[in-house]
C-alpha cells in the first residue's frame, strides 16, 4: 500500500509542477491544487498507513493503540485543505480580474508573440 | 489572569481591529480611529509583554489549557516580544500615515481589515510555539498581504500581486512538506518538543533534508537569494502605506521563522548548516545591493536594498556566536524602523515631487529642506554612518564574523555598506541635489494631510537617532534575547516543564 | 446568466431549506459530524444558489448587511467564546462548560458560530465578486 500511495504522490506532484510551468493561469491554478493534494497525501502518509482503524477512540478500546489510528494528520491535512480552499478562491478571484484587465489568460498579462 | 491576558492580547488587538473594521465596512471614517486604536492597543500589550519577558523570563500559554505538545501553545521570549513591540511600533506609524493623501480610495478598498488582518497574522506567527500554528499564521499573512497588495486593482498590482502569491504558494508547499517530515520522524510539531527529540532521531539525514525545505519555505518569505525576484516585482507596485508596513514586516517575519527554527530545533547541526547559511546570506546581501545599484525607481532602489540588508540578519544563524545572534537583532530592529521609515518617505517625495523615477525629479532641497533632511537619516542609518542605528548593525555583525574569523563573510558586509551608501546618495543626488526639472510642481496637501504624513516620519527618525545614540539598552537587550535563544534547554523547559530538559 | 424560471422561483425555498440544515449541522457539530466549518459552508452554499438565480443585488439585500460584515460578526464571537476562561485563571480559549437541567452548555457553541459567520462572510464575499451582475 505504500508503494501505490507513494506512486500516488508522485504522479500528482510531477503533475502538477507541469502545469505550474504552463502559460495559462488556468493550468496554474490546477497545478497549485495538484501540488496541494500531493502534500496533504504526503502529511497524511507521514501519520503511518494503516487500514480499517478509524481515528476515534470507541467506548472500551481507551489506551489501545491497535484498535484506533493517529488524528493528528488527518487534523492537519484537514486545516492546510480549509487553507489551500481559501487561497486558491482568493487567487481565482484576482486571476478572473486580471484576465478582465489584460483580456488574455497568459500568466504574463499578454500573449508572448504580440510583444 | 493577567499573564495570560498579556499574552494574547498582541492577537487579540488587531483581531479586535479586523473585526471592528470589517462589522463597518460601509463606513469608512469610522474605520480609521478604530484601526488606529487597534495598533496604539498592539504596541501597549507588546510593550508590557517585553517588560514582562525581559524580568520574568519565557512567557508560554497553552491555547484552550491543551497540555504543551498535544495543544497548540503560544511561546514569548525576549526575541518574540521583541519583535512583537517593532511590529507594534511599524503598525501604529503606518496607521497615522494611512490616514494622509489617497486615504478615501484605500479605505473604500477595504484598507483596514486586511492591514489588521495583516498585523494578527505577523503577531501570531512571532508569538506561536508550533510549526503548523506557523504555518496557519503565515497564510494568514499572506491572504491579507495579497489583498493589500491589489487595493488598487490596476494593471501592473495584479500582474506583480500573482507573481507575489504564486511563489509564496510554493512556498508554502514546502513548508508542508516539511512539516510532514518532522511529524513522520518525531510525531510532534510542537517546537520545543522538537527541540527536544531532533538530536536524538535516527535518520539525521531526513532531518537535514527537513531543515533545507524549511529554509526554502522561509527564505521565499524572507526574500533571500535566489528566491527574492517576486519582492521587487510585486513592492513598487503597492501603495505607499501597504509598501512601508511589508517592507518593515513582511521579510521579517521569514528572518524570525529562520532564527527562530535553526536555533532551537535544528542547532545542535549547526556545523551542517553554518555555512550553506552564510552562502545565502553572502549571496544575498551583493546581489540586493547590485540590484539597486541598476534601478532608477526609488520604490525599487528601496526594495532591492531590503533584499541586501537580510543577508545582514542571516549572519546571526549562519555564525551561531551570542555575538552573531544578538547583532542580528540589533539589526532586525534597526532595519524595520529605516527602511519603513524610507518607504514613507519616498512617498512624500511622491507627494512633493509628483513621480518616484528619479530622472523626473529634483530640486527637493531648495522646496522641501526638511524632507532633505529627514531623508538623511534613515538613508544614512541604512548605509551604517555612525551615530547612527545602523552603523551599530553593521559594527556588531562585522566584529562577530571577525571572531568568527570568517574574513569572506565580514569583507562582504562591509563593501555591501558601502554600495549602499553608494545608492543613498545616488537618490539623495537626483531626486533633492539636481535642478528640478521642467513643469508645475504637484498641488501641496492639506495641512491634516501633512501631519498624517509627517507625524510617523519624523517618529521614526527619532527612534533611529535613538538608537544611535543611546545604543546601550538596545544592545543589552539584544543580547538578552540572544542568550535565550541559544539556550535551548530553558525554551524546552518553559514550555514542557522542567523534567524535559536535560 | 440562463434565466430559468423553475430556478427562479424555488431558490427562496432551496435559500432557507439550506440555511436550516446549515444551522442544524452547526448545532451537533460538538460531538457529532459538522460544526460551524461545514455549517458555513453550506449556507453560503445556499445564498450563493439564490445569488446565480436571482442575481447579485438580490442576494446582498436578502443578507441586509455586506458579506465581509459577517466575517465581523464572526470574528467578534471566537473572539469573546475565549475571553470567560480567562477569568478563571486558565489561559485563553478555555472553555466553560454549564448543565441548566442536563443540557450541555458551552463558550464552544459561541466559537463555533464565529466560525460560522467567518465562513459564511468569506465565502460569500469572495463568490460574489465572481458571479457579476
Amino acid at each position: 500500500m505504500e508503494l501505490v500511495v507513494a506512486i500516488g504522490i508522485g504522479v500528482l506532484a510531477g503533475s502538477g509542477v507541469w502545469l505550474l510551468l504552463r502559460p495559462r493561469t488556468f493550468q496554474v491554478i490546477i497545478g497549485l491544487s495538484l501540488i496541494s493534494y500531493a502534500v496533504n497525501l504526503f502529511i497524511f502518509g507521514m501519520g503511518r498507513l494503516r487500514t480499517g482503524v478509524p481515528p476515534i477512540i470507541e467506548p472500551g478500546t481507551v489506551g489501545n493503540i491497535a484498535l484506533h489510528d493517529d488524528p493528528l494528520p488527518q487534523a492537519l491535512v484537514l486545516t492546510a485543505i480549509v487553507i489551500a480552499f481559501a487561497t486558491t478562491a482568493l487567487f481565482l478571484v484576482v486571476l478572473l480580474a486580471a484576465r478582465g484587465l489584460t483580456g488574455t489568460d497568459h500568466v504574463d498579462g499578454r500573449e508572448r508573440d504580440q510583444t | 489572569m493577567t499573564a495570560q491576558l498579556l499574552l494574547v492580547a498582541p492577537l487579540l488587538a488587531p483581531l479586535l481591529g479586523a473585526a471592528l473594521t470589517a462589522l463597518l465596512w460601509r463606513r469608512p471614517a469610522v474605520q480609521r480611529p478604530i484601526s488606529l486604536a487597534a495598533t496604539v492597543l498592539l504596541l501597549g500589550a507588546a510593550v508590557g509583554l517585553l517588560a514582562h519577558t525581559a524580568s520574568h523570563g519565557t512567557l508560554v500559554g497553552a491555547m484552550g489549557a491543551w497540555p504543551a505538545p498535544f495543544g497548540i501553545v503560544l511561546v514569548v521570549d525576549v526575541f518574540s516580544a521583541i519583535m512583537l513591540v517593532i511590529t507594534g511600533v511599524m503598525a501604529v506609524a503606518v496607521a497615522l500615515y494611512a490616514m494622509g493623501p489617497g486615504a478615501a480610495e484605500r479605505d473604500r478598498a477595504g484598507f483596514h481589515p486586511l492591514f489588521q488582518g495583516l498585523l494578527l497574522g505577523v503577531a501570531g506567527a512571532f508569538a506561536t510555539g508550533d510549526l503548523f500554528n506557523l504555518y496557519v499564521w503565515f497564510e494568514v499573512m499572506l491572504i491579507a498581504s495579497f489583498g493589500l497588495l491589489v487595493l488598487d486593482r490596476t494593471r501592473e498590482q495584479i500582474d506583480g500581486g500573482l507573481r507575489y502569491v504564486l511563489l509564496n504558494l510554493v512556498g508554502t508547499t514546502f513548508f508542508l512538506l516539511a512539516v510532514g517530515l518532522l511529524l513522520g520522524l518525531t510525531g510532534t510539531l510542537n517546537m520545543a518538543d522538537l527541540a527536544r527529540l531532533a538530536p536524538d532521531v535516527d535518520n539525521q539525514g531526513a532531518l537535514a533534508a527537513a531543515a533545507m525545505l524549511l529554509l526554502v519555505a522561509f527564505g521565499a518569505k524572507a526574500a533571500v537569494f535566489p528566491l527574492f525576484n517576486w519582492l521587487p516585482a510585486a513592492y513598487h507596485t503597492a501603495s505607499m502605506p501597504v509598501a512601508a508596513i511589508f517592507a518593515a514586516l513582511l521579510t521579517k517575519v521569514g528572518v524570525y521563522a529562520i532564527i527562530r527554527v535553526f536555533t532551537l530545533i535544528f542547532a545542535h547541526d549547526a556545523a551542517f548548516f553554518g555555512p550553506i547559511l552564510a552562502v545565502v546570506a553572502m549571496a544575498t546581501m551583493v546581489t540586493g545591493v547590485f540590484g539597486a545599484a541598476a534601478h532608477y525607481d526609488v520604490r525599487r532602489i528601496l526594495s532591492f536594498h531590503i533584499i541586501s540588508q537580510i543577508g545582514y540578519m542571516l549572519v546571526g544563524v549562519a555564525l551561531m556566536t551570542p555575538l552573531a545572534i544578538a547583532g542580528s537583532i540589533l539589526y532586525v530592529i534597526h532595519h524595520i524602523v529605516v527602511k519603513a521609515n524610507l518607504f514613507l518617505i519616498a512617498g512624500a517625495i511622491r507627494q512633493a515631487g509628483g513621480s518616484f523615477a528619479l530622472a523626473r525629479l529634483g530640486g527637493l532641497w531648495v522646496t522641501r529642506p526638511l524632507l532633505g533632511l529627514l531623508f538623511l537619516v534613515p538613508a544614512l542609518s541604512l548605509a551604517g554612518m555612525p551615530p547612527l542605528s545602523g552603523f551599530w548593525g553593521k559594527l556588531a555583525v562585522v566584529r562577530a564574523s571577525l571572531e568568527a574569523q570568517s574574513w569572506v563573510l565580514a569583507a562582504v558586509a562591509l563593501a555591501v555598506g558601502v554600495l549602499t551608501l553608494f545608492s543613498m546618495i545616488k537618490i539623495w543626488n537626483e531626486a533633492f541635489w539636481k535642478a528640478a526639472p521642467a513643469g508645475p510642481p504637484p498641488a501641496p496637501p492639506t495641512r491634516s494631510q501633512r501631519l498624517a504624513t509627517f507625524t510617523p516620519i519624523v517618529a521614526l527618525a527619532a527612534i533611529t537617532v535613538t538608537i544611535g545614540l543611546w545604543t546601550e539598552p538596545f544592545l543589552a537587550l539584544s543580547f538578552q534575547a540572544a542568550d535565550g535563544l541559544l539556550d535551548r534547554q530553558a525554551y524546552i523547559a518553559a514550555v514542557l516543564g522542567p523534567e524535559a530538559a536535560r | 446568466m440562463n434565466d430559468s424560471l423553475i430556478l427562479r422561483t424555488s431558490a427562496p425555498l432551496l435559500l432557507w431549506l439550506s440555511i436550516a440544515v446549515s444551522v442544524f449541522v452547526l448545532l451537533r457539530g460538538h460531538n457529532a459530524p459538522g460544526g460551524g466549518f461545514l455549517g458555513g459552508l453550506m449556507g453560503a452554499g445556499g445564498v450563493l444558489l439564490y445569488a446565480i438565480a436571482r442575481g447579485r443585488v438580490a442576494a446582498i439585500r436578502f443578507l441586509r448587511l455586506p458579506p465581509v460584515a459577517y466575517c465581523g460578526i464572526g470574528l467578534l464571537a471566537a473572539l469573546a467564546s475565549g475571553l470567560p476562561g480567562l477569568l478563571g485563571e486558565a489561559p485563553y480559549l478555555t472553555h466553560l462548560w454549564a448543565f441548566p437541567a442536563g443540557l450541555p452548555l458551552g463558550t464552544t457553541i459561541l466559537f463555533d458560530l464565529g466560525v460560522y459567520l467567518v465562513v459564511l462572510g468569506t465565502i460569500t464575499a469572495m463568490f460574489l465578486a465572481l458571479v457579476g451582475d
